[in-house]
């Protein structure tokens, strides 16, 4: 605390009087007393293990062990233990590209490993060295959309994460753009109103496979009619479904983004995790974030630069692609390590026994009177029930029988009190799946 | 500096040359040669309609990015493509080859807002 020297009465006087006020009151005056903390009033210091004790305590507060049926966007999966040991290399602890990158040659090598494999997965030509999470990096696909075709329009589908929804209509909130939001039909993207919606002012269409509900789609029929509009499709994706279903890229969509937690990071309480953001070479120019490309030195010999930086605020200033210019490199790092473990066809075995496992739940507990499973529409590792009590309770009742067993739809959609979605991710065990089912039942049924 | 006679400029170091009722647009000597080495142009559409002094295209070089505006109000009808494969023409040659625009006007009035050759041959020795 040597940096840090207080500002005498005199100090405090000559700055108050140069912006013309008289006192610090006066400074925080916009400030509503309601808004304002109740006190300043900290407790006295206390010793290292005192602390210790008291946050300890506080951390046991927290429901641990449970075992998770919850995604959302957000799931459970195994993080295989060489990520963490290769992750906590002293090379690569920073959260940040380097500020002379081209010193860090091995970060760059392999954030240019991570852009390669997240094209790769998603079927795009180019990707970003990482945004923050799969909400953020939808945002800036939207903000990019409005910028590579000068118009206003948005259409968001009802079944794109209402988190992520929430999200952009906040960044949003005091710019000009035309927002419409699409109902989810049977699971589904509401094709009409789409039609309806789509005009020549209607720079991009947001969906999300699979949806919020768990539902599988193939929009290929939406990017046909978007692109007749010269409108763009911006799709948020689950990474480890990609293993089996049909990617963005096939799809022909525009813009991939999607939350790359699933990619071997584990669930924190809210972060740090990973977003992830995929193009078209032709709209490069047009990505926020770092790209690092692959050239040669003066020698001949490859290495990884910074580049197109001409996008960047450091650079372009107010007029950049975005004010990010950082990223998440550390999680990008740890999900490109977990890529390569797992492999290309690691990931197609891991979906399939996602999909597997998450059947055989939704066939077990089918069985249970007082539950209806959706089945309007195929699934991956994530679907939707109907309860015969109201999920929250539910939700809460299971927690006693050591299940997170859900996320109720309740907490984002109006008139959905008894329902929830389920997750089932290769981690479940069958014996874990049917005391899932078992324990649903008591708490249904009595 | 080299600067062409019969041509208009702003003080943002665009030119412009009017031919008729047709505007070609560019950048001057001055901007190319702060600029660097020009690695990539974004140019309008054909029939943008652009205002006078609003922008018109960007360009990246090595070291910077930077927008560049329209010298006068009109319509674009042609556009330099070539620019996109080789926007390093601004570079070696930005008063004919290195041209950007092509735009149909119709307020000639707007010149009277512009430099001309020899204003901005004093204005860029202003600068240094």
């Amino acid at each position: 605390m040597a940096h840090f020297i207080s500002n005498t009465k005199e100090e405090v006087r000559q700055m108050l009087s140069a912006i013309g006020i008289k006192s610090i009151e006066e400074l925080f005056l916009d400030i509503k007393p309601r808004q304002r903390p109740r006190s300043f009033k900290i407790p006295s210091p206390q010793s290292e293990w005192e602390i210790h004790n008291y946050i300890t305590s506080l951390a046991s507060k927290n429901a641990s062990g449970l075992i998770l049926f919850v995604g959302g966007g957000y799931y459970d999966h195994y993080v295989p233990a060489a990520v963490n040991f290769l992750i906590s290399r002293g090379e690569f602890v920073t959260a940040y590209t380097p500020y002379q990158p081209e010193c860090s040659q091995g970060t760059l090598q392999a954030l240019y490993e991570y852009q390669s494999m997240i094209a790769t997965l998603t079927g795009m030509e180019v990707a970003n060295a990482s945004l923050y999470d799969g909400g953020t990096a939808l945002y800036e696909a939207m903000m990019m959309a409005l910028r590579i075709t000068g118009k206003n329009r948005i259409i968001m589908d009802g079944g794109v994460s209402p988190i992520y929804r929430k999200i952009i209509r906040t960044y949003t909130s005091n710019l000009n753009i035309e927002f419409h939001e699409t109902p989810v039909v049977h699971g589904h993207s509401d094709r009409e109103r789409i039609r309806e919606l789509l005009n020549d002012k209607t720079a991009a269409i947001i969906l999300q496979n699979p949806n919020f509900f768990g539902a599988v789609d193939d929009h290929q029929d939406i990017v046909e009619l978007a692109h007749q509009k010269k409108s763009l499709i911006i799709e948020s994706v689950y990474p480890i479904s990609l293993g089996l279903l049909k990617t963005p890229g096939e799809m022909g969509a525009d813009i991939v983004t999607g939350e790359g937690q699933s990619l071997g990071l584990p669930l924190n309480f809210g972060g740090p995790y990973l977003g992830f953001m995929a193009t078209s070479k032709k709209y490069i120019r047009k990505m926020p974030g770092r790209i690092v490309g692959q050239t040669t030195d003066t020698k001949g010999r490859r290495c990884f630069v910074n580049t197109l930086q001409a996008r960047e605020q450091h650079i372009r200033r107010e007029k950049a692609t975005s004010n990010i210019c950082t990223n998440v490199a550390l999680c990008a790092i740890q999900s490109a390590i977990y890529m390569a473990l797992i492999g290309k066809v690691g990931l197609k075995k891991l979906a399939q026994l996602n999909l597997d496992k998450a059947e055989f739940a939704r066939q077990e507990l089918e069985k249970i009177r007082g539950v209806e499973v959706k089945r309007s529409s195929p699934v991956f590792n994530e679907f939707t029930v109907r309860l015969s009590k109201d999920a929250t309770k539910v939700v809460e009742e299971m927690i006693d029988y050591g299940f997170a067993a859900g996320f109720p739809l309740s907490k984002y959609y109006a008139n959905m009190d008894d329902y929830m979605i389920i997750a089932v991710t290769e981690k479940r065990t069958k014996e874990e799946i049917l005391s899932f089912a078992d324990c649903l039942k008591k708490v249904l049924n009595g | 500096m080299e600067v062409y006679e019969h041509y208009y400029y702003t003080k943002e170091h665009e030119w412009v040359n009017i031919e008729e009722e047709e505007a070609t647009i560019g950048i001057t000597e001055y901007a190319q040669s702060n600029l660097g080495d020009i690695t990539f142009i974004e140019l309008p559409s054909v029939d943008t309609e652009v205002e006078q002094f609003e922008q018109i295209a960007s360009v990246e070089s090595v070291k910077a990015a930077s927008d560049i505006f329209s010298p006068i109000s009109g319509k674009v009808i042609e556009v330099n493509t070539e620019l996109e494969s080789d926007p390093g023409i601004i570079n070696k040659n930005c008063y004919e080859k290195g041209w950007i625009a092509k735009l149909e006007i119709t307020d000639k009035d707007e010149l009277s807002n512009l430099l001309s050759a020899e204003d901005y041959s004093s204005y860029l020795e202003g600068l240094n």
